[in-house]
């Protein structure tokens, strides 16, 4: 159980307070509900490359990091498709230091131009490091693409290509974070050492002044219903066959979210999962395998991937996969199985709440998807799930016709 | 009217509590160290167990044995033991490092009587079935193969061969290691390592008296002892060495470079942890300040030392753009000059202090991580006043003694130098 107090400032800033006194430290975390999704195509990846000049000095503040790291706090942030998210972990004697650093940032940023240029060299080199200089890295600049045709999910959180970073420009900057980055955008979340009441009063402080802005109104378009099975694929220089196949299913919101991540358990986790019993195990073509969900809040994928043994042909290994996706929509999963998964499922949700950020984490985005308290109603939620619950799903999802599958071989398959 | 530029008043952290832990003996001697928290229904036990009897001929016995530890005991298969470890949503791992090998166990308080007796079975009737084995070996030799790929990684192994050679710190493992691993060998490891009086259990969470009781039931009877003998290396310094492993198609290099140094037995530890925040233990380091942040010749940058128990080790890594690569390692030799020949300023000096503190309050996150502290001293055979210490350092070093330990372990004329990738 997270508990929380919540508060709304007068420019609509929503403020969740986690009381927590087992904790010396503080944390204060802020969501703002902007991400790859919502860029221009010819402009990709500049949530990200935003993300990063964030840190790069505000209006009244020239260097973000160095009066943080002064009061012996750290900080980090995140960009995903749907969403960006800072955070700052200080011993909570110092806490007004977080507010004074991320209202400034959020009132306005310095936009410098030696900034820029260093940050797009600088994610440039993390493009190469994890998408293109790593065996299998492009994955998801392959499998984007070829999954959506409308939707902005169709390119990656740090973008199509380089050229997109390369040739970003100071006025984009401005005008993303006249867009963005206003209060009514964005969740507050302070957590640890903390009294709620002393918390409105910094928030007053620090946040309340900040101008509303206008309210960013998203209107994405959405994917037609997929009716022809895609393929695509690809070779590398790398040491093994790999296959990824991906499903609709539905976004985060959906009722049945909470069905389909047990649904990827069954599939998955851990070892005394299917495929890794079926697939890795028994019929041993495959070396690694996985499933898993995109999680994404307008609708998502649901990813079944893995590399072949050496030796085994795609045709043999794709149509075991299929195999064991065509059990679950013939026939129902055993209660045992089931009780398993959800039993995993709770276990999971009580160790989630040892770390104080991810407490902190979770509200804001649990908040963003309407209601912080639905953090709190999970287990039950994944509890209510049934077998039937389960073959439905699949049967809806495992459809030959809706799937993209890439096919990664090795350039001797060449 | 508010001050935005005006910094908010600040304390440096004054106290940092541990929380020590309490020690009991299960009848077989094992020694249980308990860190208590009622806050969560939960439980972590780690059973921990040094390395033994290092085989330079095979290298992967204490690996391999690590893994495939719940791949079947006498009464039950590894499928069996998963099913049942993950009915009761508890997690079993595994972990191999340099110097030890550790089961730990997670399990939610109402569930610990019912997997307890798992744990058991695993770590004193474990078999290793030869089909299991089979399967492992085809596996892990298809990852190798994905990990050689990585530059990173290569630079990695390329580094702690240089340094440690053959032994358990330093072998660069090849497919032919996994093809040599035999049964028999595993079983050999198996019945030496894992056995009572070479376990170490560590318990944090909420654990009470039944639940000793529960763990004494277990693991305290009924599990043979061996003679095995502790892993124990010596080492001396290397000459100065460059590796470069040329990859055409690289589009960054991964650079590794530094030295054997000391670990946390050594009365400088603190001082040259100190001295490595400062050249690349953080965000705002000189590292990271001139090769990402001005230069941005790289995602990211940073330095360490490793503290093994039989060695240390200082080291420097990042992966820099290729066109870029003879410019970062320069930059990188000379910020270690300025280390060497300037004092750093007390403004700077001022800022790491508080930074170190404000990281060590915070890396007490929970019970788990009191547990981990206390590890890091237990098995280096210190007791906390090496925090005492280590606070107390990172508040009255100067900038002297930081200019002095520069000199003495970060002389760069034996240092050993990596690059994979391109020049």
């Amino acid at each position: 159980m997270v508990d929380f107090n919540r508060f709304t400032l007068a420019n609509g800033l929503k403020v969740l307070v986690h009381e927590d006194a087992t904790t010396p430290m503080a944390v204060l975390n802020i969501l703002y509900d902007v991400g790859a999704r919502d860029e221009n195509p010819e402009q990709t990846g500049f949530a990200h490359l935003f993300e990063h000049l964030m840190f790069g000095g505000s209006v009244n503040i020239p260097n973000y990091d160095e009066p943080l790291q002064r009061v012996g706090g750290e900080n980090n942030a995140f960009t995903s498709n749907d969403i960006t998210n800072y955070y700052i972990t200080l011993p909570s004697e110092n806490i007004e230091t977080a507010f004074w650093l991320e209202s400034d940032r959020m009132l306005s940023l310095a936009f410098s131009d030696k900034s820029l240029e260093t940050q797009r060299n600088v994610v440039s080199e993390e493009f190469k490091q994890r998408y293109l200089n790593q065996p299998y890295g492009d994955v998801w600049l392959k499998l984007r693409p070829l999954a959506y045709k409308k939707h902005s999910y169709r390119w990656a959180t740090i973008g199509k290509e380089l050229s997109h970073i390369e040739n970003a420009k100071i006025e984009d900057v401005k005008a993303f974070f006249k867009k963005h980055y206003t209060p009514q955008n964005a969740i507050l979340v302070v957590g640890g050492n903390v009294k709620t009441e002393d918390v409105k009063k910094l928030a007053e402080k620090w946040f309340e002044p900040i101008p509303a802005g206008d309210k960013y109104n998203r209107n994405l378009v959405q994917e037609d219903p997929q009716t022809e099975a895609r393929t695509e694929t690809i070779k590398a220089n790398v040491p093994l066959n790999a296959i990824y196949i991906a499903f609709k299913m539905p976004g985060r919101l959906d009722g049945d979210y909470y069905a389909f991540d047990l649904l990827s358990d069954i599939l998955s986790r851990g070892q005394s999962s299917r495929l890794y019993n079926s697939l890795l195990k028994e019929q041993q073509l495959f070396s690694d395998i996985n499933a898993y969900i995109s999680s994404s809040l307008d609708p998502g994928l649901f990813i079944v991937e893995g590399k072949l043994i050496e030796g085994v042909s795609m045709e043999v290994a794709e149509k075991a996969i299929l195999a064991e996706l065509d059990k679950l929509k013939t026939e129902l999963v055993s209660p045992t199985e089931l009780t398993k998964v959800k039993n995993k499922v709770e276990s999971v949700l009580v160790f989630s709440e040892m770390s104080l950020l991810d407490k902190a984490m979770n509200l804001a985005y649990y908040e963003l998807l309407g209601n912080a308290d639905l953090l709190n109603q999970e287990t039950e939620e994944f509890l209510k799930v049934t077998a039937e619950d389960i073959k439905r799903i699949s049967n809806n999802t495992f459809d030959h016709k809706s799937s993209s599958t890439l096919y990664y071989l090795t350039d001797e398959n060449a | 009217m508010l001050n935005r530029q005006q910094a908010p008043d600040f304390k440096q952290v004054s106290t940092i509590n541990f929380i020590h832990p309490t020690e009991n003996k299960l009848d077989n001697d094992i020694p249980v160290y308990t860190v208590y928290s009622g806050e969560q229904d939960l439980v972590r036990i780690e059973f921990i167990f040094n390395n033994v009897n290092y085989d330079v001929e095979k290298p992967l016995q204490a690996i391999a044995v690590s893994t495939m530890l719940n791949n079947g005991t006498k009464k039950l298969s590894s499928k069996e033991i998963a099913e049942q470890i993950d009915f009761y949503g508890a997690f079993f791992q595994t972990e191999y490092v340099q110097d030890q090998s550790s089961v730990t166990l997670y399990t939610l308080n109402k569930h610990l009587a019912s997997v307890l007796p798992i744990v058991k079975d695993v770590l004193s009737e474990s078999q290793f079935p030869q089909k299991e084995l089979d399967i492992y070996i085809q596996n892990q030799k298809q990852k190798l193969q994905v990990s050689l790929k990585k530059n990173d990684i290569l630079s990695r192994k390329e580094f702690a061969k240089a340094l440690f050679g053959n032994t358990a710190y330093g072998v660069d493992i090849k497919a032919e290691h996994y093809d040599a691993i035999k049964r028999d060998d595993l079983v050999d490891y198996f019945k030496a390592a894992y056995a009572p009086n070479n376990c170490t259990i560590m318990v944090s969470g909420k654990f009470d008296e039944e639940s000793l009781s529960l763990l004494n039931n277990q693991f305290g009877k009924d599990w043979e002892k061996s003679n095995a003998v502790k892993n124990h290396f010596n080492f001396s310094a290397t000459p100065q060495q460059f590796i470069y492993k040329e990859k055409p198609d690289a589009l960054q290099s991964a650079i590794r470079l530094g030295k054997i140094a000391i670990n946390r037995k050594h009365e400088d530890f603190a001082g040259l942890q100190i001295l490595n925040c400062v050249l690349g233990g953080y965000f705002g380091s000189r590292l990271m300040t001139n090769i990402r942040e001005e230069k941005g010749y790289t995602y990211g940058i940073g330095s360490g030392i490793s503290a093994l128990q039989d060695a240390g080790y200082f080291f420097i890594a990042t992966e820099v753009g290729a066109d870029v690569c003879t410019s970062a390692l320069s930059e990188i030799y000379k910020e270690i000059e300025l280390l060497k020949n300037e004092l750093v300023s007390e403004e700077e000096l001022g800022l790491v202090r508080n930074y170190m503190l404000g990281s060590m309050l915070g890396s007490l996150e929970n019970v788990f991580s009191h547990a981990d502290k206390f590890k890091n001293i237990h098995f280096s055979g210190l007791g906390y006043d090496y925090y005492e210490k280590y606070i107390h350092t990172v508040k009255t070093i100067t900038s002297e003694e930081i200019k002095a330990l520069a000199n003495k372990y970060l002389s760069t004329d034996d240092f050993t130098e990596v690059v994979i990738g391109k020049k």
